[in-house]
């Protein structure tokens, strides 16, 4: 656990970036919140770290965060990986601002690849590093054509990935990155969520942000928005179900990694999420592996 | 009234541009009419310009001066001037035309090309389809041949593919450039009895007939071209 | 005839571009009915593709207009059309064959996505059925089942461009418009494609404006034939008469240059 840092480093502004530039991000956050799932173009900044470490969700967390936040940072559902604990230590840093791995304790989660097991509630903040922000790019490369087909709610195209998908696969392979409908009018790519994490978005207490830096797009979901996978009504949606539960807590519903164990080729499926995970054993859950 | 065709002082020429503006005048003050039961044939020596107004008569070639009157129905329409869109729907249900040369279409079969026409015609499917059988085996095309493309077929098979399909709907007027020409004995007694036929229901024909005895068993008036012809080539 | 028959599907009026000071094509009108074939002939850089691609509002015309018959009966002006009206309409009730397949296919999708898109843009949300519907346009323009889940790249040319027809009428559209579609392909494979379109376009009742330098492929095609030359339409009629008794002398050396049309 990053102990709690009261006093920000000397010589920076406060969490890293400088007024201007947050107040700037600010305003594209609040186009983003006005237009459910809209890519809104912001002006991205280098930051200290490299692209693919979740720069996006960096400066969209650095934008929004105050003095009396509670910050907890994942990478996928891990408060312990080394993504997860630099941008953690860099924010406690930068803004001096209390840390936790504690999903319910926290006010901003920044995440990479998933949204905690435990529910979200109202007044949290759940920040996500996008990779790529257009779920149309994979059939139309050119971005003022997919900026059109937005514009003009035209989603065909977005239901010919999934077509492929069947066609290939017997079922909708796609598992990360799978494209919803945000209130009814755009189409959003969650990515690179795993769509087991789908249905949380939906009707969710918490503000939903998306942070693309290297792409320079912000996009939103409010509170109680409704978001709906795509899907064709003979193939409806469906999240992953795993045939076992946590080895270490017993969890059934919940998603799980695959852990190797020793180089024997031992392995064990234990909770993504590790908050959820300890918070159960501590309550005396136990599951096969423990 | 009323004739079925009348063509009234038609003048033709060709310019042919590419040899220096030349002008080929083929027909002056032409004056023929058909009338429903008529069999009005087309003579004179070749060059003297009958095929030249068949084709004026179905639209094929424009007519420089004069009026090309054809009645449909109650209405009167004159190519020389008409749209092409009216001149279509005319070929689709009143002007039939056959010629020596059927234009094949590469992958259709022989029935299939006649039942087309008709159905084009206006007959409904299955009429069509039985029309089509029925001309075939009256011109004696071998059944084995019925759903194979004309392309593959002898000069005088194709002929008789281009017979039915002319023949096939109802059209009152019927155009025929030398219908009979590659086709035995046997065949053009049986495309003079289909003309008669026609005839006998109403239809009226404008034709070329080659062959002696087709033209003296369908001929109900010959028309010699050669007064059509111009004086002097300028 | 009754007054519906007579009313035109397009009407084409005085549509016109230039590109700087060089002239794309000038003064062209003309009306298209249900059913009609147009074909739009003359030699490269006569202007016939820019036509085309005015007529589909793929280049902003400078003077002219192009109105159509929706299916509520209302002749529209294209360019007062919302893009959304527009691009609506281009993908339901237009088709646009192009002569080069990559550019009206998706290449990185299979043939029944390709197929299956247009359906799944007007709302098809039902595997089963885009799936159905895309083997059955496979069937009429006779590509293999077994094909349904290749993409085009591994196509001939003419697969691709059957595959391309597919795709514009799955959606049953009234007003096809072609370009060049058979050139560059093998001459009997030409000839398979000409069938395949002339059998559909009378079978479905299809308006097209189809564009192409070949006279054969007009004579093949269509009813009325446009004959263009720099930019302007210097003959116009029934596609038999054009051909077989050209009054322009433009048209007599496009017809006595081809080996028999």
């Amino acid at each position: 656990m990053t102990p709690r840092v009261r006093v920000p480093e000397t010589g920076y502004n406060f969490a890293y970036l400088d007024e201007a530039t947050k107040r700037m991000i600010r305003r594209a956050l609040l186009k983003a919140v006005a237009i459910p799932g809209y890519q809104v173009p912001f002006a991205a900044r280098e930051m200290p770290m490299p692209y693919g470490w979740g720069t996006g969700g960096v400066q969209v967390t650095a934008a929004i965060l105050g003095r009396n936040d509670v910050l907890k940072v994942i990478d996928q559902g891990s408060d312990d990986t080394t993504n997860a604990v630099s941008i953690r230590a860099f924010f406690a840093r930068t803004a001096g601002v209390a840390v936790t791995t504690r999903t319910r304790d926290a006010t901003v989660i920044q995440t990479r690849h998933r949204i905690p097991e435990a529910p979200l509630a109202e007044g949290q903040v759940l920040v996500y590093q996008v990779p790529i922000p257009e779920p149309l790019r994979f059939l139309e490369p050119r971005e003022t054509e997919t900026r059109q087909l937005h514009a003009l709610a035209e989603y065909g195209p977005m239901h010919v990935k999934l077509y492929e998908d069947i066609a290939r696969h017997g079922h909708i392979a796609t598992t990360y990155a799978y494209p919803v409908e945000v209130a009814g009018r755009y189409v959003m790519d969650p990515s690179p969520t795993p769509k087991f994490d789908n249905p949380k978005m939906d009707d969710c207490p918490a503000l939903q942000l998306f942070g693309a830096g290297r792409e320079k797009r912000i996009y939103a979901v409010p509170p109680y928005t409704r978001v709906r996978s795509l899907d064709f009504e003979d193939h409806p949606f469906r999240v992953q179900h795993f045939d076992r539960p946590c080895a270490l807590c017993g969890a059934g519903d919940v998603y799980l990694d695959e852990v190797l164990t020793d180089d024997a080729g031992g392995r064990m499926f234990v909770c993504s999420d590790t908050d959820h995970c300890e918070a159960r054993r501590e309550a005396g859950h136990r599951g096969e592996g423990a | 009234m009323t004739a079925l065709l009348a063509l009234e002082s038609v003048h033709k020429a060709f310019t042919l541009h590419l040899r220096g503006g030349l002008r080929l005048p083929v027909v002056e003050d032409a004056n023929v009419s058909v009338h429903p039961g008529e069999c009005v044939v087309l003579g004179g020596p070749s060059g003297a310009g009958k095929s030249s107004l068949l084709k004026i008569a179905f639209g094929n070639y424009r007519c420089d001066h004069g009026r090309v009157l054809v009645r449909d129905g109650d209405a009167t329409v004159d190519i020389a001037t008409a749209s092409p869109r009216r001149i279509i729907a005319l070929r689709r249900t009143v002007i039939a035309s056959v010629t020596q040369f059927l234009r094949v279409i590469p992958r259709v079969g022989a029935r299939e090309v006649v039942a087309a026409a008709g159905r084009e015609a206006g007959l409904p499917a299955g009429e069509a389809a039985t029309r089509a059988a029925d001309l075939l085996a009256r011109l004696n095309l071998p059944e084995r041949l019925w759903d194979l493309p004309p392309a593959t077929f002898s000069g005088g098979e194709q002929q008789r593919v281009n017979i039915a399909r002319g023949l096939v709907g109802d059209h009152p007027l019927l155009l025929l450039d030398e219908p009979t020409a590659s086709l035995d004995a046997g065949n053009r007694a049986v495309v003079i009895d289909l003309i008669r036929a026609r005839q006998a229901a109403g239809a009226g024909v404008l034709g070329i007939f080659h062959d002696a005895d087709v033209r003296d068993a369908v001929a109900t008036r010959i028309v010699d071209v050669t007064r059509f012809h111009p004086r002097q080539a300028a | 005839m009754t007054t519906d028959d007579d009313a035109p599907l397009l009407r084409v009026e005085g549509l016109g571009k230039h590109y700087g000071r060089r002239l794309g094509c000038a003064g062209v009108s003309f009306d298209l009915h249900p059913g009609e074939v147009l074909a739009v002939v003359g030699e490269s850089g006569s202007g016939k593709s820019t036509l085309l691609s005015l007529i589909a509002g793929e280049v902003p015309a400078d003077a002219g207009r192009v109105r159509f018959r929706l299916r509520d009966g209302r002749l529209a002006d294209l360019t007062e059309l919302s893009e959304a009206d527009r691009r609506a309409l281009m993908r339901t009730d237009w088709g646009f064959v192009r002569q080069d397949a990559t550019r009206g296919l998706r290449m990185g999708v299979s043939a029944g996505g390709n197929i299956g898109e247009r359906l799944m843009g007007v709302g098809w949300r039902h595997y089963g059925e885009i799936r159905s519907s895309a083997l059955d346009w496979l069937r009429k323009v006779e590509i293999g089942a077994d094909r349904i889940d290749d993409h085009p790249g591994s196509f001939s040319g003419g697969m691709r461009q059957r595959l391309q027809i597919a795709r514009n009428l799955v959606t049953g559209p009234r007003l096809l418009l072609m370009d060049e579609p058979t050139s560059g392909l093998d001459v009997s494979v030409q000839a398979r494609l000409l069938d395949l379109i002339r059998g559909l376009v009378a079978e479905l009742g299809l308006a097209v404006v189809i564009v192409t330098h070949d006279l054969a492929v007009a004579r093949l095609l269509s009813h009325r034939v446009m004959v263009m030359r720099a930019g302007r339409v210097i003959e116009t009629g029934l596609t038999d008469r054009v051909l077989d008794d050209p009054a322009e002398p433009y048209t007599q050396l496009l017809v006595a240059s081809v080996l028999a049309a």
